[in-house]
């Protein structure tokens, strides 16, 4: 039986991609903008690109953020990826303080366009980059990180970056001309890409493969 | 810093993949779906669809060929030619897109990038720059396949866009592009110190030391090119290869 996944549908962003990604991955997904079929998701992705604010706002509108919340509550897996990642914390600051929907505490914050040496850091952070453990004792084995190879870069496009208040939430990260991305977030069951696996070729087929059949062992 | 993004350019007439020089004399090349499947397979970072006629047709036949390609290509893919509203723009995200890059339709009417920008966020709004040296270091941007002239000096235009919201420039030198003599790394370099976001330089790679000069000497962010693929004179495995020997940043791929 193909893997029950549910994409919701808010109007921000390139569905399309990850519907055919997921589709790559053997899945079904559901796309869909009813409330009710998001709060009794198997599994639920969360995509999107553009502003914190704009999601927040279409969310609201469609009467979406309760059952997000709802699901959520319930321990099922769940994956917020770039924007989606970035709503799935406390606050964002994009077009002012707005409040996410709170499943991670942190913040989500422009990614200074000075280095610390006053250098230029082209904003947008466009392209490949690789993920890199958050900190020694960061393991991959039994994520949605597992197995994705010794090199893992993935594709970026973003000019926000989410900071977890507890750094133990913090998967992977990826550096930008100096500043520390959170590239990948986890609690529990909730996971968070900044990255899009949807466009990271077959390193990111790898992770929404992984998320799919997640829960217990990935290998 | 983030690896230089290798960026395959398709230019497409109608069903086909075509390739000129300077923009004209075009020359049928094959399917654009076989073509965009074998660069995903060999690695490439990122495609890039320009439809050569769209602005004279008025419209843009990319739609069903990048629904197709979305299919099977899971890395970034551009479309540009004959986007000239936000509705176009909807209905190439829809159809597999993630970014689109525009040209005539913001010299017309240049309020059009902010609201492409506003409504699906600057990543996705490319600004599109055909660029034609006037002499003295000077730029004219133009438009149609670098047939029409704008009156739009390419510095200022690109600087104005930034401000409007482009999340990215690509920049085509009419001069150079199809000829293998190299990109125009002065113009590159100009704009690219010009702007904060970054710069595709497009036209004129024939060689593996023009890829090295146009991001050494012109700073680009990302290089795209055509010739040097559709006729096989250099593989990706080759230029991947040349490039982190010379000490350039590009994503390994395994195979």
């Amino acid at each position: 039986m193909p893997p029950d996944v549910t994409v919701v549908d808010y109007g921000m962003g390139n569905v399309g991609s990850v519907l055919r990604a997921l589709a790559a991955c053997g899945a079904e997904p559901l796309l869909t903008r009813e409330p009710e079929k998001v709060a009794s998701a198997t599994r639920l992705i969360l995509p999107g690109v553009g502003a914190f604010a704009d999601g927040m706002e279409e969310l609201r509108r469609r009467n979406l953020i309760k059952p997000i919340r709802s699901f959520a509550q319930s321990g099922r897996p769940f994956l917020g990826i770039c924007l989606g990642m970035q709503m799935m914390f406390s606050t964002g600051e994009e077009f002012g303080l707005v409040p996410g929907l709170g499943l991670i505490p942190g913040n989500v914050r422009a990614i200074p366009s000075k280095g610390s040496h006053g250098e230029t850091r082209k904003i947008p952070h466009i392209g490949w980059n690789r993920l890199t453990p958050a900190s020694a004792d960061a393991d991959w084995r039994g994520t949605i990180l597992d197995g994705i190879g010794p090199d893992p870069a993935v594709y970026f496009v973003h000019s926000y970056s989410a900071v977890p208040d507890n750094p133990r939430h913090l998967l992977a990260r990826c550096d930008y001309a100096g500043y520390g991305i959170s590239a990948t977030v986890r609690s529990g069951q909730f996971y968070g890409c900044q990255f899009h696996p949807e466009k990271s070729g077959p390193v990111g087929l790898r992770i929404l493969h992984n998320f799919l059949r997640g829960g217990a062992d990935f290998s | 810093m983030p690896n230089i993004r290798l960026i395959a350019r398709l230019d497409v007439k109608g069903p086909s993949l075509i390739k000129g020089i300077r923009l004209e004399g075009v020359r049928v090349i094959g399917d654009p779906g076989e073509y965009a499947r074998a660069y995903y397979q060999q690695g490439i970072d990122e495609l890039l669809y320009v439809d050569a006629v769209a602005s004279l047709y008025q419209r843009n036949s990319l739609k069903e060929i990048v629904r197709r390609a979305s299919e099977d290509v899971f890395v970034p893919m551009t479309v540009a030619g004959g986007v000239r509203s936000v509705a176009d723009v909807e209905e190439l995200l829809r159809a597999g897109a993630d970014k689109v890059a525009i040209n005539t339709a913001a010299t017309h009417r240049p309020a059009l990038i902010h609201e492409i920008s506003r409504r699906f966020g600057c990543q996705c709004m490319v600004l599109s720059i055909e660029a034609k040296s006037v002499g003295n270091g000077r730029w004219e941007a133009h438009v149609d396949s670098g047939r029409e002239p704008t009156g739009l000096e390419v510095l200022e235009w690109a600087k104005r866009a930034v401000d409007l919201g482009a999340g990215e420039i690509l920049l085509t030198s009419v001069d150079r592009e199809g000829t293998r003599s190299g990109f125009d790394c002065d113009l590159v370099r100009r704009v690219a110190s010009a702007v904060t976001v970054p710069v595709i330089a497009s036209g004129g790679m024939g060689s593996l030391a023009h890829l090295r000069e146009v991001v050494e000497e012109g700073g680009a962010d990302a290089v795209a090119f055509a010739d040097v693929l559709h006729y096989r004179r250099l593989s990706l495995a080759q230029i991947r290869t040349f490039a982190l020997d010379a000490g350039l940043c590009v994503r390994t791929h395994a195979a």
